[in-house]
């Protein structure tokens, strides 16, 4: 692909519809993702209303201002993603290039969070599973409530490290000259990708760190 | 008819009433099903004949369904569909609503096998006797996975699921011999995993229940929790409390301890801490006993352990059985009982 | 490109073949390594046919196994793994991506006028998604396969001591092929129409393919989410389902069945497509109603998503849910009741030719509306409490998916083989066929019926003796079901090789592919026709605007 030419790919009629198409697909995923996690969602939800206290204790013994911390850093992360993508329609690329890097660390800035996080859980012997002395005489409801934890932000975090490297290569196709003027497109798919794993911790949150007692 | 009927769609003998009202809708739905794909198929071969091909690359009309036909056909089907299924709701509905006072028999169900244990009576492996005439509840449990109870002859199947009480109740109204099948896959004897429903007149009932009294063989239980050799399952719940130190917090007469009374406790209404208000049935007495944390009584401290993993199968339907025959106890003088609510009898 | 009527292309003063998507390049590493959504469709249709034999062949031993009551050629174990293995590979490898992986990816395109699909990269990692996944479940087969039926309740699934887990990874894979499938046709036929075809002009087996696309998007993450819990599970012990640890094993099945009752209509939509289109071409008509056809497979695709609770009436629901899921079925049931409608009053006033592939049609439509009226009946929540886990249900699927999905299949199979491969088949051995294979059909499931009425259960090994009639009349009929099988391919492989050539239309249709030669040309078309032509039009105006 040389760089800001209309060159697109031969089955398609020009860039535009490439593009068009492009963005379509991502939403179309993006769907699919939604589902996934809504699966997830649902069980949390069944297990709650079976097991109210316990969810309760649960979402009270996580530290809240980490988890709030993570919603703010992701937010950032998500406005600085999507100054980028308006930055290299722009043809500003190396502005949109520093936006995503600001990204990338915002992502790793999260993990690195969300690993201090597990390292105290299994400090105290919360493992998912309901394994670990943790969960000695404790009410049954939290093995549950834990491994949906760990499921949950553990599928999320999968989900984060796969958005990092697709900025990454983003990043780097920026950086070659490979991804400028008018074939800005793929930026946007990344970006749509960011954001849902945005939107997803969005939900996480409150159900993991700001509902205690009963729902 | 229904005899012709039942012979010809190779249906089992109808052993009870609910039996013979499903086969009447199963013959409405089936006869119409049979009827339907006849007429579309004997509609479809009429037009390939009819208008089969006379010239090459011969030409058509163009032919739209006109509205008047499309409609009519839509809301007629969906009619039909909708009165199928509200017949069968009905039914559903008296099929998984027990009446009151039924015999009830407690099932377990495991890895290959039917257990079944009868307040006055013994347990049973495989056969399950019952009097014809009576509604009988069977109050079903899994040890293990989940496996279906499958009476055909009833027309009846409820999945017995582990960790969890669910019931089945029947009225069967001809004595015999009829088969039990598991119906839910559960391993490598899945299909060896049956039984037999003994359908006995009340007077032979009463004869068979008199006969395995008297030789009354205790509950053996393969995991080798000790077992009393009184048959009798109350009294066996009596002796499982004291065993486990139940009464070191319950009393039997009413009178308020570190936990609530069991004298009638069994159906009636009770306040709880977070502010439901449930009905203590055999599901909230087991989870009472399985986790206890789960539902407090108001008025009362969560400092009750579970028994999860204390309490076996057979004990803890013999304490549920205990429990439900304290309803009405005598009363320790002095006593006075808050107003406990009991559900209204129907 | 060829200014001139298909046929010899004169190059550098030479007649020679016009290049087709298969005489250019004929490298193995060009097939392999294919972006052209006609080779792709090949590559799906050669793998999932090889899965559907191997599925047939099982359920062959399995039919043989109930010959006697007790043991006859296999233990209980292996039956257990033959009957969960028959299932997980004719489901998820044979009947979900066989329609649209094949026969989808082949027409699609060509029928909306494009070059290719929306993202052919992609498409072809979605045959590789496939094929990986089902390598993966095939070497869990050699590891002994598992025993759980195709269904995987926990909490015997997580516990069975069987190939759960490398069965489940390798289907976890194979569901993104489906997904990626689906998002493909999805953003093709939103975005890659020929200029002037609007959608209400598509041929309608692009309509049944996209509403087969927004389940396939929308459910199969479901199931992946579903099955992975259930290998985390097995494999790490985290026991979400597990009752002692406070799970609850019913849960599972609200998520199972939350996929895999709409992919259910992922295995019949394609189907129905396929019929509308043999309906028309062979009975010369335009469809007794359009809309009523596209619409009804959007109002699948959406009420099937609401209906799982149907699978679940005795597995503790609320009496209420019960009643719930109940008229959503009855709902859902409507759409395919709206499609037998306008099929059998497409035929009237048609001029039909009575080919193998209305053949095939005509079997589908008696099956399929037994089946599908007998699905109204489980769907009746009292008569399901007995029917519910027998062979009823069996036999009620067998009928959707045997005498619905394939007859469908080797309906479409057949009308496009020229189209596909230049050559024709031979109608007199395909009539033959068609009829064994529907008599056999018939035969094997029919009494099938009979033995859940009886009471027969599922999924059993051993079975009461006075059972035996009804199994042995079943097991011949799937002989002769596998005889009509047999006797296909062979035909159609003669036919490949020495076949008659096709011109581009033997069928005269006026449908978009028949535009085009046979097979077609790379990028589909050699001139791109305007797409102003109706493609149901065989009235006077239309022979005159295809001359």
């Amino acid at each position: 692909m040389s760089e800001g030419t209309a060159a697109h790919l031969e089955h398609f009629q020009d860039l535009e519809r490439q593009a068009h198409a492009a963005r379509l697909g991502i939403w179309v995923f993006l769907a699919s993702e939604l589902l996934l996690f809504a699966g997830l969602f649902a069980l949390y939800g069944a297990y709650r209303v079976h097991y109210p206290e316990a969810f309760g204790w649960g979402v009270d013994h996580n530290v809240r201002v980490l988890g709030t911390l993570n919603t703010a850093i992701l937010i950032c992360s998500s406005y600085a993603v999507a100054t980028s993508v308006h930055m290299l329609r722009k043809g500003r690329a190396k502005l949109a290039a520093g936006l995503l890097g600001f990204t990338l660390a915002c992502g790793a800035t999260f993990l690195v969070i969300k690993g201090f996080e597990y390292a105290a859980h299994f400090r105290e012997g919360v493992f998912p599973g309901g394994h670990g002395a943790f969960f000695h005489g404790k009410p049954e409801g939290l093995k549950v409530f834990y491994t949906l934890y760990f499921l949950m932000t553990g599928l999320h975090g999968i989900h984060v490290i796969v958005g990092m490297g697709i900025l990454a290569w983003l990043l780097s196709r920026i950086l070659r000259g490979q991804l400028a003027v008018p074939h800005t497109h793929p930026l946007d798919i990344g970006a749509v990708y960011w954001h849902l794993i945005d939107v997803v911790w969005i939900f996480l949150w409150p159900i993991f760190y700001l509902t205690p007692g009963a729902l | 008819m229904n005899e012709l009927l039942r012979r010809l769609l190779s249906l089992p003998p109808q052993a009870s009433r609910m039996a013979r009202d499903i086969d009447m809708l199963h013959y409405f739905v089936i006869g119409v099903t049979m009827l339907a794909s006849f007429l579309v198929g004997v509609v479809a071969w009429t037009f390939i004949v009819r208008y089969r091909q006379k010239a090459h690359q011969e030409v058509t009309v163009r032919v739209e369904a006109p509205l008047a036909f499309e409609v009519p056909m839509i809301v007629g089907v969906l009619a039909l569909f909708l009165l199928w299924w509200a017949i069968g709701f009905r039914q559903f509905i008296e099929i998984s609503t027990p009446p009151p006072h039924t015999l009830d028999i407690y099932v377990t169900a495991k890895q290959w096998m039917w257990k079944f244990s009868y307040p006055e009576g013994p347990s049973a492996v495989e056969e399950l006797t019952v009097p014809a005439g009576r509604p009988v509840r069977l109050i079903m449990t899994s040890r293990d996975v989940i496996h279906s109870l499958y009476i055909p002859a009833l027309r009846l199947k409820q999945d017995v699921i582990p960790g969890r009480y669910v019931t089945m109740w029947f009225e069967a109204d001809k004595p015999g011999t009829y088969p039990i099948y598991c119906a839910e896959y559960c391993g490598v004897s899945h299909s060896r995993m049956r039984g037999r429903l003994v359908v006995l007149s009340d007077e032979d009932y009463g004869v068979w229940l008199a006969a395995s009294e008297a030789q009354a063989v205790a509950p053996r239980d393969t995991d080798g929790v000790a077992t009393p050799s009184d048959s009798n399952l109350r009294s066996v719940g009596q002796a499982v409390a004291v065993r486990r130190a139940c009464f070191a917090c319950h009393t039997v007469d009413g009178q308020r301890h570190v936990g609530p009374t069991w004298r009638g406790l069994y159906d009636s209404k009770v306040k709880l801490t977070d502010g439901r208000t449930v009905v203590a049935d055999e599901a909230y007495l087991t989870k009472s006993m399985m986790e206890p944390r789960a539902d407090v009584v108001l008025g009362f401290n969560p400092v009750m352990p579970s028994y999860h993993a204390v309490l076996s199968e057979p004990e803890t339907a013999a304490l549920v059985e205990f429990i439900k025959s304290l309803r009405d106890a005598p009363v320790a003088p002095g006593v006075v009982l808050p107003p406990v609510e009991t559900r209204p009898e129907p | 490109m060829s200014a001139m009527s298909p046929g010899l292309v004169p190059q550098g003063g030479v007649l020679s073949v016009p290049p087709t998507f298969v005489n250019d390049d004929e490298s193995i590493r060009s097939w392999l390594l294919t972006t052209d959504h006609k080779r792709v469709g090949v590559l799906f249709f050669v793998s999932t046919a090889l899965m559907m034999a191997l599925g047939g062949a099982f359920a062959l031993v399995l039919r043989i196994e109930h010959l006697t009551p007790e043991r006859t050629i296999v233990d209980a174990l292996a039956y257990n793994r033959l009957f969960t293995m028959h299932g997980v590979v004719m489901v998820f490898l044979f009947m979900i991506p066989a329609i649209p992986g094949a026969f989808g990816n082949f027409l699609v395109p060509i029928m909306i006028g494009a070059k290719d699909v929306a993202f052919p990269r992609l498409n072809i990692a979605s045959f590789y998604f496939y094929f990986v996944g089902a390598i993966v479940v095939l070497v869990a087969m050699q590891a002994g396969g598992l025993d759980t039926g195709w269904t995987f309740y926990t909490p015997y699934s997580v516990q069975s001591p069987s190939a759960v887990v490398p069965t489940l990874i390798g289907l976890f894979i194979v569901g993104w092929s489906s997904i990626l499938t689906g998002l493909n046709f999805i953003v093709t036929i939103h975005t890659m129409r020929a200029k002037g075809l609007g959608w209400m002009r598509m041929p309608l087996f692009v309509w049944s393919i996209y509403g087969t696309s927004i389940i396939q998007v929308l459910a199969t993450p479901v199931l992946g989410l579903a099955v992975a819990l259930v290998a985390i599970d097995h494999g790490l012990d985290w026991g979400l389902f597990d009752p002692a640890r406070g799970g609850d094993p019913v849960l599972f099945q609200h998520l199972f069945w939350f996929y895999s009752h709409p992919a259910v209509y992922i295995m019949i939509l394609p189907a129905m497509g396929v019929v509308t289109e043999v309906v028309c071409t062979f009975c010369r008509k335009n469809p007794f109603s359009y809309r009523a056809i596209a619409y009804s497979s959007l109002g699948i695709a959406f009420v099937g998503f609401l209906t799982w609770g149907h699978h679940m009436f005795v597995a503790g629901l609320s009496v209420f849910d019960a009643g719930a899921f109940g008229i959503l079925s009855m709902l859902v049931g409507i759409f395919s009741a709206i499609k037998v409608f306008t099929w059998v009053g497409t035929m009237y006033r048609g001029s039909i030719a009575f080919k193998t592939p209305l053949l095939y049609v005509f079997t589908f439509l008696f099956l399929f509306v037994f089946g599908g009226m007998t699905g109204i009946a489980v769907a009746t929540t009292s008569l399901d409490v007995h029917w519910h886990d027998t062979y009823f249900v069996v036999a009620h699927f067998h009928f959707i998916m045997v005498g619905g999905t394939l007859t469908a299949y080797l309906a479409g199979l057949h009308y496009w083989f020229p189209k596909v491969t230049g050559r024709l088949y031979s109608e007199r051995w395909g009539m033959l066929a068609a009829a064994l294979v529907s008599a056999g059909f018939f035969v094997t499931f029919f009494p099938q019926f009979l033995l859940g009425n009886a009471g027969m259960p599922r999924r059993y090994y051993d079975y009461p003796p006075e059972y035996q009639t009804l199994h042995v009349i079943s097991t011949v009929g799937s002989w002769v079901l596998a005889s009509g099988m047999i006797l296909t391919v062979t035909y159609l492989a003669w036919a490949l090789k020495s076949g008659k050539r096709a011109g581009n239309n033997p069928w005269h249709s006026a449908s978009y592919e028949w535009l085009t030669r046979s097979p077609p040309p790379p990028h589909n078309f050699d001139d791109t026709p305007a797409f102003v032509s109706d493609p149901y039009d065989y009235t006077e105006t239309g022979r005159l605007s295809h001359e």
